[in-house]
């Protein structure tokens, strides 16, 4: 059937989509065309300007063949896995213990979150401070009388990564208190009630019921913790800046110096194409169990 | 069996295990209250008394002096002009870009909520999965976009930065709020003859000033807490405060002022903290806003 | 004069479709109600006539003029939503000057109707209140003032009472049913409670599945569904249905399991009786005579009282018949116990009879 006046479906809605060129070419040329930009020519030859010649895997091989790389990428496991795991356990221990109706819930919600409204840049000079082996905790601590009391993990190789874990856990800790305590108040409050009437424990409610019911927000905290700990970098600029030696650099460092400090390209976007890949190796899994099932978000 | 309502009834205070909770969040506190102790009492401290004391004692003589020089004429390398002038930055960069941010995020959550049309969804899912995309990996093709119009190095260049970066989490927040809202309200409005802008600037703003709110926050403290775009995009000249901040503390030159140093990040914390002991709720629901629905 | 035309309107979404080839004339000053239950496409195509949906094909007229790809601004329609979705930000002028704001109503003229619709509807005394100050009932009441402001010739009502408790729905009933005998003008009414259809409508359109299944009066439906559907929609208790076989001849017959039930007064369709060996015979529960009324009708039989239901008025009686579940109604004064036999009985021209495949009316 013919249709008289049907409006061009192009121009339909014409001030929609006028108000959404920002978010489309943001989508579009940002994340999608940079994104592609760089993985592209981290198989060049660039060094300090992109160039055209393509070599292959040149700039990957050279970058898992320099030590700094291989040390950053080591820095950002261990502190990955290390910091997952104790903000998780950590904040949800917190919360759990925040939702036992205790008093004073407010003021101590305030405490734990206040040092997530601080930059990193912030953190990590306080707890530069605070570690300094002359005059921070480990001074402050001898003059109290303990002598042999050592606590200077910045100033070692082997140590100064539990510095950087102190100081991030400190700012970021809270945060996973605060999306826990959110998704224990999302559990029915008639859960509860079955199980008070049913006579199961507390902490076994918490671990076969309560854990079981918040596997998405554990899934979102997760996800959302595993791509801030891939972009760590000012933590470390304003802590350690990457020392001693190389002990405490990572990967988003190394992108940056690279980049802008040394004058290479090439190895900084191979370096940032290879954390796009690990992103997506946490992503993709995340997205097929959040959307796979439930077709529309 | 026999039920004896005799007896008081128990007193959950003294119950061994609400000790050991509060014990437990009460040694959390601490662990958390301690560097913000800590901060502001070498702040208060002269440089003598910090060579010799205790990081935990109060200042024996309290002193201004440490915070009048990080303000005003700490030394970053080159000049020695202190903080001011990052803070001044800062707060030129801030007022555009959270206002443009917000402007642009608002209108584009509304239309995704109200206005759906074909391919809308796709480039929103695009946005959303590209705000997990490290920032390292967009940077240098960020350079070349921005040079090339002309506004690398500059104010203008860090706004757009801004606004790009906070377009994923503001639309997602304003989206998710629009949605929320009744769509019986939006085709009341639509009958009563109000088109795209008619709708969003007289029933939908009116009913939005929380979620406003929690986008004002969100983008305060994060633009201001900002380091990685401030010091490759906002140019020497208009380094932002974090940038300052280090450069002053962590400055090979010179004697280390640890006093004048805890007064420069202190004041460098000062504006996000504010706005998270006056926000109170509003900040737990904009950071819980990212994480509900990702 | 025809109001509203509809014209063979399809919509889908995707692989979905949710409206086909549905065809609709509503005439002036008409009372329609559309009637289903949920996602029957009964609120879809309200949205449609509206101009809030985009159709997939067809045509929709108001007043003679083509306006299916108007804005619904520009149709001469006022709606009213189940939430009330008044502008909360609003007082109660502001929500029913907005719309004529937008169209560029002098102020003294938007003032003046303002004035009317709220002495029509009683609301004067509100008028600078929130919507959030009002009760449910003074929320609607302003809701419908939006759409009489408009002054247009087409009400829309979008399942306007659902929200209400059962008191005051039956208030604002009447009152919705004053204001059409006032103004006389078209109404299309979406509901999924039959009695508001029963009550207010001159015609309802029972929807299934996105097509109409029977456009008629209130009385018309009631007494002649056009097929089984239809029949157990309307009607509270529904209709009993028995299953049995149809023989035909001058003197047709219905059995059910042994039991006949002489049809010779039921006034069979066009195409007459066509014997069948799956049939349905629907009588409700209102129309069995039970005792000393059942005496000489066409068709009489005991049953057992299994479940007795008091209702106040009158009371529901569940038993069976010929091994199929058989309710009928009481009057609310007779003690009747479980256990209880019973004569009942039903005259024909009350039932209606159903094929058994097709499940249309015979």
């Amino acid at each position: 059937m013919a249709h008289t006046g049907r409006p061009n479906p192009y121009f339909k809605n014409l001030n929609a989509k006028l108000a959404a060129t920002p978010m489309i070419l943001t989508a579009l040329v940002i994340f999608v065309g940079c994104s592609a930009w760089t993985v592209i020519y981290s198989f060049s030859a660039s060094r300090s300007l992109p160039v055209n010649e393509f070599v292959g895997l040149a700039q990957y091989e050279r970058l898992f063949r320099t030590s700094r790389w291989d040390k950053s990428v080591e820095n950002i496991a261990i502190y990955g896995v290390v910091s997952l795991v104790f903000s998780l356990v950590v904040g949800f221990v917190l919360a759990a213990f925040m939702d036992q109706k205790i008093r004073f819930e407010n003021t101590f919600r305030t405490i734990y979150l206040y040092p997530f409204a601080l930059s990193f840049i912030v953190t990590g000079l306080v707890w530069q401070w605070i570690l300094n082996p002359s005059f921070g905790l480990q001074q402050s601590v001898r003059d109290l009388g303990w002598e042999g009391f050592t606590f200077d993990l910045i100033a070692h190789r082997d140590t100064v990564l539990y510095a950087l874990l102190i100081a991030g856990l400190w700012q970021g800790t809270g945060f996973v208190m605060a999306l826990m305590l959110a998704g224990l108040r999302s559990v029915d409050e008639e859960i509860w009630k079955a199980t008070r009437v049913d006579g199961i424990p507390k902490w076994k409610t918490y671990i076969f019921v309560v854990i079981p019911m918040m596997r998405g927000v554990f899934i979102t905290t997760l996800v959302i913790i595993a791509s801030g700990i891939v972009r760590l970098y000012d933590l470390v600029v304003a802590l350690t800046r990457g020392g001693p030696g190389i002990a405490s650099e990572v990967p988003a460092k190394y992108v940056y110096d690279f980049m802008f400090e040394r004058g290479n390209v090439g190895q900084a976007l191979a370096a940032s194409t290879v954390m796009l890949t690990t992103v997506l190796i946490i992503l993709i899994p995340w997205v097929y169990f959040e959307y796979g099932k439930k077709k529309h978000g | 069996m026999s039920i004896e309502p005799i007896g008081r009834r128990p007193r959950r205070v003294f119950n061994p295990t609400r000790i050991m909770i509060y014990c437990v969040l009460g040694v959390a506190a601490i662990y958390y209250l301690l560097p913000l102790y800590i901060m502001v009492m070498t702040s208060l401290k002269g440089m003598p008394e910090i060579r010799l004391g205790n990081i935990f004692s109060p200042p024996v003589e309290v002193t201004f002096e440490p915070w009048v020089k990080a303000w005003d004429t700490a030394c970053t390398g080159l000049y020695c002009e202190g903080l001011k002038v990052g803070f001044w930055n800062s707060v030129k960069i801030l007022i555009p870009s959270v206002v443009i941010s917000i402007a642009i995020a608002s209108v584009n959550g509304y239309a995704l909520s109200f206005w759906r049309f074909r391919g809308a969804e796709v480039f929103f899912t695009i946005l959303i999965f590209g705000s997990f995309i490290p920032y390292q990996v967009m940077l240098y093709p960020l350079v070349i976009i921005t040079r090339e119009l002309g506004i690398f190095g500059s104010i203008t260049g860090i706004i757009m930065i801004h606004t790009i970066f906070g377009m994923p989490i503001l639309t997602l927040l304003f989206r998710n709020y629009f949605a929320s809202l009744p769509q019986e309200l939006f085709k009341a409005a639509r009958v009563d003859g109000a088109g795209f802008w008619g709708i969003f600037l007289k029933i939908m703003v009116p009913m939005s000033p929380p979620i406003f709110v929690v986008a004002i926050i969100l983008q305060v403290t994060g633009i201001w807490n900002d380091f990685l775009f401030g010091v490759i995009f906002a140019g020497t000249k208009n380094f932002p405060m974090t940038v300052q901040l280090n450069n002053i503390v962590n400055s090979t030159q010179g004697v280390k002022e640890y006093n004048v140093n805890m007064a420069a990040t202190i004041l460098t914390g000062a504006v996000p903290l504010a706005i998270y002991f006056l926000s109170g709720k509003y900040f737990v629901r904009g950071i819980a806003a990212g994480a509900v629905k990702g | 004069m025809k109001s509203i035309e509809i014209k063979d309107l399809s919509l889908s979404f995707g692989d979905l479709k949710v409206l086909e080839q549905l065809n609709l004339d509503i005439f002036d000053g008409e009372f329609l109600v559309l009637l289903g239950a949920s996602g029957c496409g009964k609120s879809t195509l309200l949205n449609c006539i509206a101009g809030l949906l985009d159709i997939s094909e067809g045509q929709i007229f108001i007043k003679g003029n083509n306006v299916t790809w108007k804005e619904p601004k520009d149709r001469d329609i006022g709606m009213v939503f189940q939430s009330y979705a008044l502008y909360p930000q609003m007082s109660v002028y502001g929500n029913l000057s907005f719309g004529l704001k937008n169209a560029g109503v002098p102020k003294a003229q938007i003032a003046e109707r303002v004035a009317r619709a709220a002495a029509i509807l009683q609301i004067e005394p509100l008028l600078k209140r929130k919507p959030s100050e009002l009760s449910g009932g003074q929320r609607q009441r302003v809701a419908i003032g939006r759409a009489l402001v408009r002054e247009v010739d087409v009400f829309l009502f979008d399942e306007p009472l659902s929200n209400l408790d059962a008191k005051l729905r039956a208030e604002l009933r009447v009152e919705i049913k004053r204001l059409h005998q006032r103004l006389n003008n078209t109404m299309i009414y979406v509901t999924h409670d039959q009695i508001e259809a029963l009550t207010l409508a001159d015609r309802i359109a029972i929807m299934l599945g996105g097509s109409v299944q029977q456009l008629d009066t209130p009385h018309a439906i009631y007494n002649h569904p056009v097929n089984k559907y239809v029949a157990g929609f309307i009607g509270s208790p529904g209709m009993n249905f028995m299953k049995g076989a149809l023989s035909g001849g001058d003197n047709p017959h219905f059995t059910i399991d042994g039991l006949n039930v002489d049809l010779s007064r039921y006034a069979f369709g066009e195409q007459g009786v066509q014997p069948t060996n799956s049939a349905w015979l629907g009588i409700r529960p209102e129309h069995v005579h039970v005792g000393k009324e059942a005496d000489g009708l066409a068709f009489t039989h005991e049953v057992e009282v299994e479940v007795v239901e008091p209702m106040g008025a009158d009371t529901l009686v569940w038993s069976q018949l010929a091994n199929q579940e058989f309710r009928f109604r009481v009057g609310g004064q007779k003690t009747v116990t479980p256990g209880e036999k019973l004569i009942v009985g039903f005259d024909p021209i009350s039932a209606s009879v159903f094929d058994g495949h097709s499940e249309l009316r015979l």
